[in-house]
């Protein structure tokens, strides 16, 4: 069998269903084998950066592996915006590459670059492979590092001569990697201590992260919280662990999280991170994070433990796993109660400091399109988002109610992502309902990618908040560098509306704030990919706000801001 | 919670078995630049198994960041081990030095600091000698001492060796 038809049946092996990439003359081979494929899809991105992060938008809402393919050099260069995001967030890629013949790495050939090397820091693994023979070992051992462990991206780089290669195939049933085995049982001696502090615990707090999702923790970090009466703070990677519409949700913490979720968390005895790393978005100044707290962490990356936050009881392992053991011995000791003084305050808290925003005026506020949305969408509607104002919105004022429900670039922050991995995510979940909530300087980074939507039909919504700025770094010059607005005003945007149209799919632009329910009804229930672009108040902040570098308790409420 | 501390600078050991293939140095030393640590001294070598290599790295930098590094060594697919040389241990550096020795006198002095340091004469020529000698640190450091008053020509070092004492392995074993 051909290196390239090798690479086809390795994907078939892993139960690949849908793929990926864009064609070019160091893959030209697989994609040859692809042709008469039956069994796997390919979805051909407008710019491979739109294909990597479409497998990465499919990765998060299945859970599977995303798998895409770029040719060498500037294919390969182009994913690595990709790969840097999906490493960040923990995602599982597997990224096939073309390279170009054996004998000609390393002399400068033509669209060659040396993207194991470019990629050796934002990749799980990768690897660059000498003969077709190590095919099959190859993929079995990538598609088992990019998704067991802490997920991420993997990169194999296939010369152009190896896909030509005639080799024996044989699929590997058994992979033993003497450098990779990752812990999934907590240690009981650690969940037995834990068990004990939470028991102790007066003021204890969950606070969830990503790794709730990958692990598919969400029902177990329920019933800890239930079990515990602990409230539940999420990251914005945690956002969907924990049902938003819970009584013990205190919605998403840190730099633009809720002033609730970040009092409580200063003011805990006991916190209980879970899959989480203690990102400074989340955490603010580390001296003043959590000062009373007795810190128990449950991730099952080691290299996370006391990295950011000293941690008292560690417990490294697989989210599910850690949490069921952990239930399991509390459930069997006294029920915790919910009346108690802790409560009582978080309640106030929360009643004090709902999130809001003036209503008033004219113009359409950014937040009403997101509310709206979240209004007239079904409960399992599956928000993407670009980076900036618009993301924060997103994750504000849409309720997150189920896990792998929002797609979003966390630490990275890729503004550009929301579009692709939206449309990863219909791909993957061709029966939901799927919204890009996008600003109109991200959306422009890969708009492009509005046609690949068009071309395979998939009914994405795009809700464009439209300010004219670039408004997140409008909103730091407004607040920090005395309202120089130092390129920022994008008052030539395009008509993303025709855009929309020349590119086959539907457009609209909505001005008046009554106009907006109906534009997001009718969005709904269209069955092509739509865009809207909605006009809003240009004037509009992401409140609350702690300024980088300050304490989660210096946080700025929309009260403080605006006087109200 | 207590909020950790910066750490005085200290010379740390690491032994790693890694798998034997192309990259794997790549990898090691691309996660302590980016972390701002100067390698002092590295080598490697093949173990007893051909298809693992042992690495030996010196360097000095903040705890808690070396404490990071580690982990994040011990992610990395093809490195199998990774040990600290915090206990007792034996380290070994071996030094080529290549001195002036013009005349009988400045031959003899030289030999005698050879005979007292128990190195080697691996070579003489007629206006310089050249010494081998194996060491830990200290030792390495006190013969480039003494013999610079002579004018060192050269001097090749290669990077520390080291392992623990006691009968336990690098794997624990």
């Amino acid at each position: 069998m051909k290196g390239a038809e090798a690479i086809i049946e390795c994907l078939k092996k892993e139960g690949v269903e849908k793929i990926f990439g864009y064609p070019g003359g160091a893959v030209i081979n697989i994609y040859d084998a692809l042709y008469s494929e039956e069994d796997i899809d390919h979805i051909l991105s407008r710019h491979e950066q739109g294909a990597v992060h479409a497998a990465d938008g499919y990765a998060r809402v299945t859970g599977k592996t995303g798998v895409c393919i770029a040719t060498s050099g500037p294919g390969a260069t182009n994913l690595v915006t990709g790969m840097a995001n999906a490493h960040m967030d923990s995602v599982p890629i597997l990224a096939i590459t073309g390279q170009v013949s054996t004998p000609m790495i390393g002399n400068d050939a033509f669209q060659e670059a040396d993207i194991t090397g470019i990629t050796l820091p934002i990749t799980k693994h990768n690897k660059l492979l000498r003969s077709a023979s190590e095919l099959p070992q190859s993929f079995k051992e990538g598609f088992h590092i990019a998704n067991t462990g802490r997920p991420g991206p993997v990169l194999l780089d296939i010369p152009k001569d190896v896909q030509n290669e005639v080799a024996d195939f044989e699929y590997p049933e058994k992979i033993d990697m003497k450098g990779y085995n990752p812990t999934y049982s907590g240690h009981p001696l650690q969940i037995k201590k834990a068990c004990k502090a939470i028991l102790e615990a007066e003021r204890p707090i969950i606070c969830a992260g990503g790794g709730v999702i990958s692990s598919n923790a969400s029902e177990e970090l329920r019933e800890l919280s239930e079990l515990s009466m602990a409230p539940v703070t999420t990251t914005l990677m945690g956002k969907g662990a924990f049902d938003e519409r819970h009584p013990l949700s205190l919605g998403m913490l840190g730099m633009h999280g809720r002033e609730s979720a970040n009092y409580a968390l200063t003011e805990s005895d006991l916190l209980i991170g879970v899959g989480i790393r203690f990102d400074d978005r989340v955490t603010g100044r580390l001296e003043g994070f959590a000062p009373d707290a007795k810190v128990i962490h449950i991730d099952i990356d080691p290299a996370e433990i006391s990295k950011n936050v000293d941690v008292h009881i560690p417990i490294v392992g697989d989210a599910k796993k850690c949490l069921q053991k952990l239930n399991q011995k509390l459930s069997k000791a006294k029920l915790k109660k919910d009346d108690t003084n802790w409560h009582k305050k978080i309640k106030k808290w929360k009643k004090e400091s709902k999130l809001d925003y003036n209503k008033e005026g004219e113009k359409i506020k950014p937040q009403l399109v997101v509310e709206k949305i979240n209004d007239l969408s079904p409960d399992d509607t599956i928000i993407s988002t670009e980076v900036g104002q618009c993301q924060m919105w997103a994750a504000q004022f849409f309720e997150f109610k189920k896990p792998r429900t929002l797609i979003t670039s966390g630490g990275l922050g890729t503004m550009g992502y929301g579009l692709p991995a939206a449309i990863g995510a219909q791909v993957g979940k061709p029966n939901k309902k799927v919204w890009n909530i996008a600003g109109d300087g991200s959306i422009q980074m890969t708009i492009q990618e509005i046609g690949t939507a068009a071309k395979y039909n998939l009914p994405i919504n795009v809700a464009i908040l439209n300010n004219n700025y670039l408004g997140m770094v409008r909103q730091w010059q407004e607040l920090f560098f005395d309202e120089r607005y130092s390129e920022t005003s994008l008052k030539d945007n395009p008509d993303f509306e025709k855009i929309a149209e020349g590119f086959g799919a539907k457009g609209m632009v909505i001005e008046d704030k009554g106009n907006v329910e109906e534009a997001i009804k009718i969005a709904n229930s269209s069955d092509k990919p739509y865009v809207i672009d909605f006009r809003v108040d240009n004037k509009e902040n992401v409140y609350p706000m702690v300024p980088a570098g300050g304490s989660l308790t210096e946080i700025i409420s929309r009260r403080d801001a605006e006087g109200v | 919670m207590p909020i950790k501390k910066e750490n005085n600078l200290g010379l740390h050991i690491l032994g790693l078995l890694v798998e034997n293939k192309p990259g794997v140095l790549n990898r090691v030393a691309s996660l302590f630049r980016r972390r701002g640590f100067n390698i002092e001294s590295i080598s490697v070598g093949v173990t007893e198994n051909p298809e693992i290599s042992r690495m030996t790295i010196t360097l000095k930098g903040n705890e808690q960041t070396l404490e990071q590094v580690i982990k994040q060594l011990n992610k990395q697919i093809e490195i199998i081990k990774v040990s600290e040389m915090d206990r007792e241990y034996v380290e070994r550096t071996l030094a080529l030095i290549k001195v002036n020795a013009t005349d009988s006198k400045s031959r003899s002095e030289v030999m005698q600091i050879a005979d007292i340091f128990r190195a080697n004469i691996v070579d003489v020529g007629k206006k310089a000698m050249t010494l081998e000698v194996t060491g830990d640190r200290d030792k390495i450091n006190a013969i480039t001492d003494i013999l610079k008053d002579h004018g060192i020509k050269e001097l090749a070092k290669t990077g520390s060796v080291a392992m623990s004492r006691g009968q336990k392995s690098i794997r624990g074993e």
